[in-house]
């Protein structure tokens, strides 16, 4: 017990932010920056890519559904390399760990959120889309004003849990040196060499915290949107949601059918 | 700088060398995947049966376990189990796991520990979408409750839970790859090795996307036909 304790008292600046002042970013900090910014980068590509999946023009369908195939069917570390060696050759000169690691978060959160906001969409009952045409929008009014909206409060609840996934993804970054919280704890075991269970079982219980926690945290947004959708469910304007039987929520997707390496 | 006309993927096939490496990785890719989806598959049985005991530490415990397993990354996980866990054992076992490919054995460990937490949430999922009258049906008919969970209830929740459970066998499949950062030779580890022996990135990253991509696939499709080979017809 008391090695944990002298071993945090020792670290807790490298787990923290890495060797931030005198180096890079670093730890639990560069983790979650990683993240957030690949989650929130994700996202703006993640509608289009779920809309040109579900257009009725093949050109648009096709490459859309291999590219989610493609990502969806390789590991994640075999996307990291691809884009270790394709970067710096296709914009010529150097990218750093974070850079690399950012852009491999982008894409494959992309395609996975893509999917996410798909059965949001799917799950809309079509009345809403064929009402909001025949008033007179044309398709991207329709999806813009209509139901884009609807689907995107709908799977907030997948998207949260996606940035717990993202969170997870990043320790891959540890295989490319990015300096985030893995790496900062093979940094000291390396340096301590003699007490390689008290950093890695430091390093799963600070991610078991903060990821325990946002996973509660998102939960209760979960069970706020729920309720509100109930609400909405018994509003006499939506009869396919009361047509729904009871107990199931129309279009509630299921939570996320993706799992973190 | 990339061009495509210096692809070449025959000067890495042929090479017997690099091909040695090659099949090396996917023996090895395959045997970690298959060993760990076969522990990582009975011992969700074995969580599932403790979660359904009325008795409430136990459930405590599944919950406990599953939670562990689902905030911790996976390769964090595996630096646990080999960096850790490997150190704290005796030093005789440790001599001997290191003669028997130690790596392999703890990715192996790790990934069906954590793959265990999965498949257990996905089989209770599919066995609360049951109704509560199948089971009352099933007693009342005469059976046991182990006959009524056999006959009625686990056929009709093993076929609500096979999406997901196919979902996650991918994933698996797919994390075996992790198993590369702790040293275990498998196909990432060896495409790796092929591109710093022979320089050609490309074509090496080409081959084990491929490789990959048809392998998850195939696990995909074959998923699907089970599903539809074990869906009832007229059921719901």
């Amino acid at each position: 017990m008391l090695d944990f304790i002298q071993i945090i008292r020792d670290n807790w600046l490298l787990l923290l932010v890495g060797q931030y002042p005198n180096g890079p970013l670093g730890g639990i900090v560069c983790t979650l920056i990683l993240s957030l910014l690949g989650i929130l980068l994700a996202f703006p590509l993640s509608v289009p890519i779920a809309l040109a999946r579900l257009s009725e023009r093949s050109w648009l369908r096709w490459p859309a559904t291999m590219l989610v195939y493609g990502v969806r069917g390789v590991p994640l570390l075999m996307i990291i390399l691809w884009v270790y060696f394709l970067l710096p050759t296709l914009i010529g000169h150097e990218v750093p760990g974070f850079a690399t690691m950012l852009c491999t978060l982008v894409v494959y959160e992309a395609t996975y959120l893509s999917e996410v906001v798909r059965s949001g969409i799917l799950a809309l009952p079509k009345g809403q889309l064929e009402a909001s045409r025949a008033l007179g929008h044309s398709y991207f009014g329709a999806m813009r004003h209509v139901i884009l909206p609807q689907a995107l409060f709908n799977t907030l609840p997948s998207m949260l849990s996606q940035f717990v996934s993202t969170l997870q993804e990043t320790t891959l970054g540890y295989v490319i040196n990015v300096p985030e919280l893995t790496f900062a704890a093979n940094q000291i075991n390396n340096q301590l060499l003699t007490k390689p269970f008290h950093v890695f079982f430091i390093l799963a219980l600070t991610y078991f915290v903060v990821c325990f926690t946002l996973t509660k945290l998102f939960g209760l947004v979960e069970q706020h949107i729920a309720r509100k959708r109930l609400g909405r469910a018994t509003l006499p304007d939506s009869a396919d949601a009361s047509a729904a039987p009871a107990g199931t929520l129309p279009g509630l997707p299921t939570s996320t059918a993706k799992q973190l390496p | 700088m990339l061009s495509m006309n210096d692809f070449n993927l025959i000067a890495i096939l042929t090479n017997a060398e690099y091909s040695a490496l090659l099949v090396k990785g996917i023996t090895l890719t395959l045997i970690v995947a298959i060993c760990s989806w076969m522990l990582a598959m009975s011992l969700a049985l074995v969580l599932l049966t403790f979660r359904l005991t009325p008795m409430r530490w136990a459930q405590r415990l599944v919950a406990g376990y599953v939670a562990y397993h689902r905030n911790i990354p996976t390769l964090v996980q595996l630096m646990l189990w080999y960096f850790g866990i490997f150190s704290l054992l005796p030093d005789a076992l440790q001599v001997w796991l290191s003669s028997h490919n130690a790596e392999a054995i703890f990715s192996i460990i790790a990934l069906g520990l954590c793959q265990a937490a999965y498949f257990s949430e996905d089989l209770r999922s599919g066995l609360r979408a049951i109704p509560s009258g199948q089971s009352e049906a099933a007693r009342a008919l005469g059976h046991s409750y182990l006959g009524s969970m056999r006959h009625v209830i686990m056929p009709q929740a093993m076929r609500n839970a096979m999406p997901a459970l196919i979902n996650h066998s991918v994933s698996l499949f797919k994390n075996s790859s992790l198993a590369m950062a702790i040293g275990v030779a498998e196909l990432t580890h060896a495409v790796k090795e092929i591109e710093s022996q022979s320089f050609r990135a490309f074509e090496s990253y080409f081959i084990a996307t491929i490789l990959y991509l048809a392998l998850s696939l195939i696990i995909m499709a074959a998923g699907a036909w089970l599903t539809k080979r074990l869906s009832i017809k007229g059921a719901r």
